[in-house]
């Protein structure tokens, strides 16, 4: 048993470096941006000692003239409105990516190939990139409402940026490959008899897709949402550019505290409490997998 | 099985809504590049083909030194990620059970795991508390780390099918296990290894949101400088810069799929 323990000791001991770059730099940061967040903000920038959770209170309190809490929806209107755009951006791409994906998985195994490198690509290209083309498209001056007018179908240029609508397309635009990807992985291993068979008892399109494709696909579909929720609650370039910082959501928000706002000591309470979301999201998704019962 | 040939495969709405879904994906980006290579400054008007907005965004020095700044930071993050990723791959995928295991992986997804803005504040945060004021070296520090479970993603994944057998015979030929490494795991490791690598640059290059919070003045990368520049409107020249940094990144991860998918190991 000598050797199996050395064995041991020397796997530790390969991943100790990344893991100690892990916890230096990642893991520490984040206790210590915990403990910021129940400093006092310095007016300059950083923040002063005294301990006091007035942060969290400033999330739903106001003080008023007087120095009296009023209750105060600013922030928590800001909250509602990030988890709603991040819940309807994970429900257009699964909307969309089901049914991409499931084309995808039927191909024969070059076009696959190609298909996953194209959805791929998006993935892996700069993010700020494919939200300003969104600019380039859906400006008063931009392409969509210039062959709008071109056709003659609007006198006046539309105004499609700086709207809820807007944020949300480039959430989606981004978001969508993390959603194909992992119900991709889910189906490619479907058993093409399985189809074949359904079909054999009559099954109709509807039925494979609700009956057949759904529960196969489910493990990635949970994978997919929790890939897709998480980065579109945080988000911050596309509330940022197609929002123009006036359609304000979570990241945006904590973004603000560090530059214009100079309160670090709230922005830090701000991440706690979307990490706290964040967890949340990560543990319905854990559960939702062990009480169906696959392994990923 | 043969007359009348139904073929469940063939899915025609399927089809042309995935193809729709595809020109989602792509129409944006070809709209950008053909704006960049527009000789017209006003964009729906083609008049012909120019790279002159090319040759002006490479005549601004602030983008060329942001542009430099970004290689530099690549340059670093890449190989100090990719080489600290190796091991701990091995450890994940050939080691036995060891004490802290599942700590450790989930550990090594955190940067996947947290919101991006929360690892940006946390890192500048952090930086000033530590008084670190390294200039280059902090952005450095913070790609670094978000690189590492990029760098690991295909290097696991390559090991994971490639049968543990060839180590053992290896092992039974009496190699050493430095020799196994260096003669057998990791030659055919190679190819994961380089598309992590790339993976991890990609990554680094691209890095906008922990970069704008963590740099200091004078350590701006090409995406922060960019976003500068979209900030005071739309420009062909600002059309340009992101088309540059929109080809390199596409060249690297076509690139990196490439070795990845070359040639599966046979068993």
């Amino acid at each position: 048993m000598a050797a199996s323990s050395a064995r041991r000791d020397r796997a530790l001991l390969l991943a100790g470096p990344a893991l100690l770059v892990i916890v230096v730099f990642m893991l520490l940061p984040m206790a210590i941006a915990a403990v910021y967040s129940f400093l006092t903000p310095d007016p300059y920038g950083g923040v002063l000692h005294p301990f006091t959770p007035a942060s969290y209170v400033r999330f739903v309190y106001d003080r008023d003239l007087d120095d009296q809490l009023i209750f105060d929806t600013t922030y928590l209107q800001i909250f509602a409105r990030s988890v709603v755009q991040a819940l309807f951006c994970t429900l257009f791409c699964l909307l969309i990516g089901l049914p991409l994906a499931w084309y995808m998985a039927t191909r024969p195994p070059r076009l696959r190939q190609v298909l996953v490198l194209l959805v791929t690509i998006p993935f892996w290209t700069n993010l700020l990139i494919r939200t300003y083309c969104w600019v380039l498209l859906l400006r008063d001056q931009g392409l969509v409402n210039q062959v709008l007018q071109a056709l003659g179908l609007i006198k006046e240029p539309i105004t499609f940026l700086y709207s809820d609508g807007a944020v949300q397309l480039g959430l989606v635009y981004s978001s969508l490959p993390f959603m194909v990807l992992p119900i991709y992985g889910a189906l490619e291993k479907v058993d093409p008899r399985m189809v074949e068979a359904a079909y054999d008892l009559y099954a109709d399109r509807w039925a494979i897709m609700r009956r057949l494709v759904w529960p196969l696909a489910w493990p990635g579909v949970v994978a997919g949402c929790l890939l897709v929720f998480v980065p579109a609650l945080g988000a911050f370039l596309s509330p940022d550019i197609l929002g123009g910082g006036k359609k304000l959501m979570i990241g945006s928000l904590i973004q603000q505290q560090f530059t214009t706002g100079r309160d670090w000591s709230f922005g830090a309470a701000l991440s706690m409490i979307l990490m706290i979301f964040v967890l949340g999201a990560l543990m319905w998704s854990a559960w939702r997998r062990t009480r169906i019962g696959v392994a990923t | 099985m043969s007359q009348k040939g139904f073929d469940w495969r063939r899915m025609p709405e399927y089809r042309l809504f995935s193809m729709l879904a595809l020109v989602f994906l792509y129409a944006p980006l070809v709209v950008l590049i053909v704006y960049a290579f527009n000789a017209n400054r006003v964009a729906l008007i083609w008049s012909g083909f120019s790279v002159k907005w090319f040759v002006k965004a490479f005549g601004n020095e602030d983008l060329r030194r942001a542009a430099w700044n970004s290689i530099v930071v690549a340059a670093v993050a890449t190989p100090v990620s990719t080489l600290v990723s190796v091991p701990a791959a091995l450890a994940f995928e050939r080691g036995r059970f060891f004490p802290g295991r599942a700590a450790g992986e989930a550990l090594i997804a955190m940067p996947l795991v947290a919101p991006e803005i929360v690892t940006a504040i946390a890192t500048l945060i952090f930086f000033e508390a530590i008084g670190l004021r390294a200039g280059l070296g902090n952005v450095i520090i913070a790609h670094t780390v978000f690189c590492i479970p990029f760098a690991l993603l295909p290097i696991r994944a390559r090991l994971r099918e490639m049968p543990v057998d060839i180590e053992d015979a290896a092992r039974d030929l009496y190699a050493d296990a430095w020799a196994v490494f260096r003669r057998v795991t990791l030659p055919l490791l190679m190819p994961a290894i380089v598309a992590g690598a790339t993976l991890a640059f990609v990554v680094s290059l691209d890095d906008f949101l922990i970069t704008l919070m963590v740099a200091q003045a004078g350590a701006t990368t090409l995406p922060v400088y960019l976003y500068s520049m979209l900030r005071l409107g739309v420009t062909p020249e600002a059309n340009a810069a992101a088309t540059i940094l929109l080809l390199v990144s596409i060249t690297a991860v076509v690139l990196s799929y490439l070795l990845a998918n070359r040639r599966r190991v046979k068993a």
